[in-house]
């Protein structure tokens, strides 16, 4: 089952599979990291319930829901969260 | 004879290049903390050694495609000046995304050195780098600096002239994508011509083969500028032939190109970190995310965020109350002790009523000012105001504007002439245009003055704050609204999407806070310095003159004189556009003059008003708010409706001509200046007229 991250609630964890859309709005994400493969966390909704903040590669972002619309990813669990490619290290 | 060398300071939004930049030019350039300070490429010069380096300080970009018009000036920064050396300066807390840019700085083959910016802030996270290693991996110098302390700014330098001189001992990397896209890459690039002709100045022999792969691979990303200079070379159709077949080629083996190539720059970059970056498990907690948790709150989020701006404006109002006081009695004692030094006649009359009156009721608003700006400069310099724009997007959205149009429109609380050169962060066009269109409508600085005068002459001291309150709440209500309209019919289309980083908390510098009250507020004193004076000496002469009629009898008194004078007569001739509104022919002087500035409304009244009264001149303080209001009460006959209205029409009308200088210049052409004048003009007499005459019928403040 396809999920996007609009679908995630805060503190969901996700893996990105695959960014739809086209254009500068899919470029942009691209280029903030939105890359498949990566993990992506929902940290919380703004007050007006949207846009949504989400961490991925260590940073914050935010984006609106139309925007989220277009992440695909499925849920990650704990059991299979495996090294996700944050580029975290210990 | 020293060594020119060109360096351009790269970089994403928010990682710290204008406080490198600062540091290193020693000038005072605008920081903050949130993405998209710098909209213009900015120069400054120093001499290290034999050198004399001429620094060019990039607006922020996360990328060097063509989406937005800050990556285009950086790509044609890059790519047509002669840049020797270009300085990429990364966010070590953040390296990872950053350096994607890093991975397509490397692509466009210019000599590069990597500055590893705020490394305190990536120690304290338990953040370590291999710095050797992570050089060799790049092909470039790394240098590790934190640049609001100021620290390894040398070894910057040194690394700097190292890679001008050629002699870094390291091997210039390539990043490489998957095979198939290799593949596309090389057939493209064996079709281009020698001369790309997209480079300019000395760069044409050094780079021509990566700048050929990087060429390759833009038109391979359908960058639509590269695609644009494509169209300029011989052979263009069979080369945009490959492109396409590349294209098709790649989709049909379940490839996405634009991904392929994104997804090279990134692995390439998360291995080159992967090897070097080590984090130890430092269990700190973060403090970016517990202030978040409270401010950000679903429930505490808004109206903190109120209350934020409701501080801001009540410490700008209450606070400079007292030294604005102190000013305005220093003012009238000069005024006293150059009204005993001078003779009785038409000089000691420009000084005291034309100069002193006029600039200094000017200057007497200098610590709202301050204050004001201070506010700004701390809100931005601890990362709030991206806050902001998370939080108001929704409603701002709602309104046809943009969580970004939010930062630009808390400025023009400061000044519409920043404001709308900050719309620059709006990548849509559209957005971007009615963002810059209804910033006037917020009040500035300079309409300050007028109020301030306004609500102490005609208001209780108990209303005069929610009286000004009300006046910022019509200008954002009014803004709401012809955004609105804009969005609906003049400007129709798509928004922009709202993808923006929230950057950590951090403290602002003192320098920084400072720099930036200093450098708005000497803009002010300049101001009052330069076009106030003149607007000042220019508005007393025209009422002072003709002193005398036509048969060369001189006035009875002041007031036919005023009457008789030029600005008199110019403003008898605009009464009846001014008439319905309850103003007399003096506030239409006073208006018209106020074209110029806003604060000139203030110096106008301030001069009209001194002059009239100067047979009581010497028991008053002149320029003082407190006698000046005085004055105004006594003499302009306005009712507290009428004072009001007045407020209300110097909201709404044109700002100044430096703001329609500035959206001329942004927009290149008369078309939306000249929309603007009009629009605000028209705006300002309909609500004036409203507002006056349905308090009239109600009977409120007469």
């Amino acid at each position: 089952m396809s999920i996007t991250l609009k679908d995630l609630l805060p503190r969901q964890k996700g893996k990105i599979v695959r960014i739809n859309g086209t254009g500068a709005i899919r470029r942009r994400l691209l280029d903030m990291g939105l890359v498949p493969g990566c993990e992506v966390e929902i940290e919380r909704y703004a007050p007006l319930g949207d846009p949504i903040e989400v961490k991925i590669r260590g940073y914050h972002l935010s984006l609106r829901k139309e925007e989220a619309k277009m992440v695909e990813c499925k849920e990650e669990t704990y059991e299979n969260k495996a090294d996700s490619g944050s580029g975290r290290q210990s | 004879m020293k060594t020119k060398l060109t360096v351009a300071l790269a970089g994403n939004p928010n990682a710290g290049k204008t406080t490198i930049f600062n540091n290193l030019t020693g000038s005072r350039q605008h920081v903050g903390n949130y993405p998209g300070v710098t909209v213009e490429k900015k120069e400054g010069r120093l001499e290290y050694k034999d050198y004399d380096i001429t620094i060019i300080d990039l607006p922020g970009t996360y990328s060097l495609t063509s989406f937005s018009p800050e990556e285009v000036i950086a790509r044609n920064v890059l790519l047509e000046e002669d840049i020797d050396v270009v300085v990429h300066v990364v966010d070590a807390t953040n390296a990872e995304r950053h350096m994607n840019l890093t991975a397509q700085l490397i692509e466009l083959g210019l000599p590069l050195v990597v500055a590893l910016n705020v490394m305190d802030m990536a120690q304290e996270r338990g953040i370590s780098f291999d710095i050797p290693l992570l050089s060799q991996l790049l092909g470039a110098p790394v240098v590790p600096v934190v640049g609001t302390k100021n620290e390894g700014i040398t070894a910057l330098f040194e690394a700097v002239i190292t890679t001008a001189e050629g002699r870094t001992g390291l091997y210039s990397k390539v990043v490489k994508y998957a095979p198939e896209v290799e593949e596309e890459i090389t057939l493209i690039q064996a079709m281009l011509p020698e001369e790309l002709g997209v480079a300019k100045g000395g760069r044409k022999q050094t780079g021509s083969e990566a700048l050929k792969r990087w060429f390759a691979i833009k038109l391979l990303e359908r960058d639509k500028n590269v695609l644009l200079h494509l169209k300029t070379l011989a052979d263009h159709d069979k080369i945009l032939n490959q492109v396409d077949k590349s294209g098709r080629h790649l989709q049909q083996h379940g490839h996405d190109y634009e991904m392929a190539i994104v997804n090279g720059r990134y692995s390439y970059i998360r291995g080159a970190i992967r090897e070097t970056q080590r984090i130890s498990a430092v269990n700190k907690v973060d403090l970016t995310e517990m202030i978040d948790r409270v401010l950000l709150n679903r429930v505490l989020g808004l109206p903190i965020f109120l209350c934020l701006i409701w501080l801001l404006f009540q410490i700008t109002f209450t606070v400079g109350a007292s030294p604005m006081d102190w000013i305005g009695k220093g003012f009238g004692i000069l005024a006293g002790w150059i009204d005993q030094l001078l003779p009785d006649g038409l000089f000691r009359s420009l000084v005291v009523d034309g100069i002193i009156g006029g600039v200094g009721g000017v200057i007497v608003f200098l610590p709202n000012i301050l204050l004001l700006f201070l506010g700004i400069a701390i809100l931005e310099g601890t990362g709030y105001m991206a806050r902001a724009a998370f939080v108001m997007d929704k409603l701002m959205h709602k309104v046809g504007l943009h969580g970004k149009s939010f930062i630009p429109m808390v400025l023009g609380f400061g000044c519409s002439v920043p404001a709308i050169m900050a719309t620059r962060t709006l990548e849509n066009e559209r957005d971007r245009l009615v963002t810059m269109l209804v910033i006037p409508l917020m009040s500035c600085s300079a309409r300050l003055p007028v109020y301030t005068l306004l609500t102490a002459a005609f208001f209780d001291p108990q209303a005069a704050g929610t009286v000004m309150f009300s006046i910022y709440l019509v200008g954002i209500l009014l803004a709401v609204i012809v955004a609105k309209i804009l969005r609906a019919c003049v400007l129709p289309g798509e928004s922009e999407p709202f993808v923006m980083e929230l950057p950590a908390y951090r403290l602002p510098t003192f320098k920084s806070v400072l720099i930036q009250m200093w450098e708005r507020t000497w803009l002010y004193l300049k101001k009052a310095g330069t076009i106030i004076l003149a607007a000042s000496v220019i508005m007393w002469t025209l009422f002072t003159f003709p002193q005398a009629d036509q048969q060369g009898r001189p006035f009875i008194n002041h007031t036919v004189q005023m009457e008789q004078s030029y600005a008199g007569r110019v403003g008898q001739a605009i009464e009846p556009l001014v008439r319905p509104l309850g103003f007399d022919w003096k506030t239409g002087v006073a208006l018209v003059a106020g074209f110029a500035a806003k604060e000139v409304v203030v110096s106008t009244m301030g001069t009209l008003y001194s002059i009239e009264d100067s047979d009581a001149l010497a028991e008053n303080t002149p320029g003082a708010a407190g006698g000046f209001a005085e004055r105004a009460r006594e003499q302009s006959a306005f009712t507290p409706l009428i004072a009001y209205v007045l407020m209300l029409f110097v909201l709404i009308y044109v700002p100044c001509l430096a703001t329609v200088a500035v959206l001329h210049r942004e927009t290149n052409g008369w078309k939306w200046p000249l929309f603007m004048t009009g629009y605000t003009l028209t705006l300002a007499w309909v609500v004036s007229f409203v507002v006056y005459r349905v308090g009239l019928l109600l009977g409120i403040g007469l």
